[in-house]
């Protein structure tokens, strides 16, 4: 029997992923009588990066949520590691949530408590780490983010985009090897974006994590993807690489690459 | 006529999906307290500030609310020459019934506004999801120490209302009826049993339990934006209102009737 490959982490050794990280079969949700996503089917394989591309509404969001388990699908199938997310109980979607990082849209940061404990919040839950090492890591996150020495500041005395970036420290300071970026570049300017983008990167290299990102951004989309989907009304238009979604002439995608105002999709 | 019932239809539905998803709730955090799984220092802080921070106006409602017994009563039993009982019925009046309902309905009014504004915000702002995806369960994290921290102060400001109060009815019963202090207080010892007094206090563990339980689902279930967070607060009070007041009946009737 082959031995377990391990990786290690902040919070400890732990088995890496299998193969099929996420798997997404015929994924419906509904909310009432209205359809956000139709018939959405695809699978990241671990260590890979998929971005999420569409016009705002198209369903992006709700993929995230239902993979994170946030979202009950209204059928179709949504497997993490091998785990059917719906029919986890409580107990064990909170563990499989230790090893899953969420970057939220608009940061989503605990406003009670400081940056620096926002950031040491997963570690203080799930780890022993002594207080000395967790204010290391703590530092070690703010300053890959540019907030070195901001750990006393409360996330109302800062700007959006620094909200963004410690929303960010938050989400990869437990070392998660599976990420879900809501559109983590939007609202930054563009060298902070591409230090985003380096770090999404830097976390595949290092944990072989698995990432999907939504992002608008084409530039940084072409630079971290391993694949390109895009959604429009809640299905599927392109699956392909990054290579294939510039140079495809599918009337879908060559309208939102090019920005047009004409094309199959109505604004 | 058909649009009628199909009204009442739906307020039936959603009263009972109401009841369902809050009694879940209550049931959820009852079993994170019997496993043990508390959070000490949180429900320390909350009980200061549900509770030290409550107590100056649950005094104020509740030394008047005493006053104005005594002012009723002191002249009229006077009037009938049993001005011996007055401190006697005040009391249990302020024990059985006013002292745990003035104090659920100012701590609702307050505190459990309070609570459905701050888990309300945090939801709407997607902060309950980010302790969701953290692997912390937001029932442990914000409600159990909420309910902990109403279940043990709620009754310890009853205890406060209930002296309040006394003593807001003994000086009016005084001063407006000529009704010695040392009478009031006789009247006082002498009609009230320790049973009248435990009683009460197990209302206001009750109404506690209520008040903290309907803040936190009221919160925990707000809509989108600042809109959704003012019509969760404002929910909150009404529901927690007419939850004790029908829930204090019931218990009267079961633990000073039968």
């Amino acid at each position: 029997m082959a031995e377990t490959e391990m990786i290690k982490t902040v919070m400890g050794e732990r088995p890496a992923l299998q193969n099929d990280a996420i798997e997404v079969n015929n994924l419906r949700v509904a909310f009432g009588a209205k359809e956000i996503l139709k018939d959405v089917s695809f699978t990241v394989r671990r260590g890979e990066i998929l971005v999420l591309m569409g016009l705002s509404g198209t369903g992006k969001s709700t993929t995230l949520r239902s993979i994170a388990g946030l979202l009950k699908p209204s059928g179709g199938e949504v497997k993490v590691n091998g785990r059917s997310i719906p029919d986890l109980s409580q107990k064990e979607l909170e563990v499989l949530r230790r090893r899953i990082g969420f970057c939220f849209q608009h940061g989503a940061l605990f406003d009670s408590m400081t940056i620096g404990d926002n950031v040491a919040f997963g570690l203080r839950e799930h780890t022993d780490l002594p207080e000395e090492e967790i204010q290391r890591v703590v530092a070690e996150k703010l300053s890959i983010v540019d907030l070195e020495g901001m750990e006393h500041m409360y996330p109302s005395q800062l700007s959006g985009g620094m909200q963004k970036r410690a929303s960010f420290a938050r989400t990869i300071a437990t070392d998660p090897d599976i990420v879900l970026y809501d559109e983590p570049t939007t609202g930054l300017d563009p060298i902070i974006s591409r230090v985003i983008n380096e770090l999404i990167l830097d976390l595949q290299k290092r944990l072989k994590a698995t990432s999907l990102v939504i992002t608008h951004d084409l530039k940084g989309a072409y630079l971290i993807a391993t694949k390109i989907i895009m959604l429009h009304q809640g299905l599927p238009v392109f699956y392909g690489t990054p290579q294939e979604f510039q140079t495809t002439d599918d009337p879908y995608v060559v309208q939102f690459r090019e920005g047009e105002m004409e094309g199959p999709i109505r604004v | 006529m058909a649009g009628f019932f199909e009204g009442i239809g739906r307020f039936v539905l959603s009263a009972l999906e109401y009841i369902g998803g809050s009694v879940r709730l209550c049931t959820e955090s009852l079993s994170f307290i019997l496993r043990g799984k508390l959070r000490v220092g949180l429900t320390i802080s909350q009980m200061s500030f549900l509770g030290v921070n409550s107590l100056l106006i649950v005094l104020m409602t509740t030394t008047f609310a005493g006053m104005v017994i005594a002012l009723q009563l002191a002249h009229v039993a006077v009037q009938y020459g049993v001005g011996k009982m007055v401190g006697g019925s005040a009391s249990l009046a302020m024990c059985r019934e006013l002292g745990p309902m003035l104090t659920a309905i100012v701590v609702a009014g307050r505190a459990g506004s309070a609570i459905t504004a701050e888990i309300g915000s945090m939801k709407v702002t997607e902060q309950i999801d980010a302790l969701k995806m953290l692997a912390v369960s937001p029932v442990g994290y914000l409600v159990v120490p909420r309910v902990l921290a109403m279940l043990f102060m709620v009754p310890i400001l009853t205890l406060f209302s209930d002296i309040s109060g006394l003593i807001g009815g003994s000086i009016v019963a005084n001063e407006s009826a000529g009704i010695p202090y040392q009478v009031f207080w006789d009247s006082v010892r002498r009609m009230t049993l320790t049973e009248d007094l435990m009683k009460g206090l197990l209302k206001s563990v009750i109404f506690g339990l209520e008040v903290s339980i309907i803040s936190c689902f009221q919160g925990l279930r707000t809509g989108r934006g600042a809109a959704g967070v003012g019509k969760a607060t404002t929910g909150s009070v009404v529901i927690s209102m007419v939850v004790i007041f029908i829930t204090n009946y019931i218990l009267s009737l079961f633990l000073f009737t039968v």
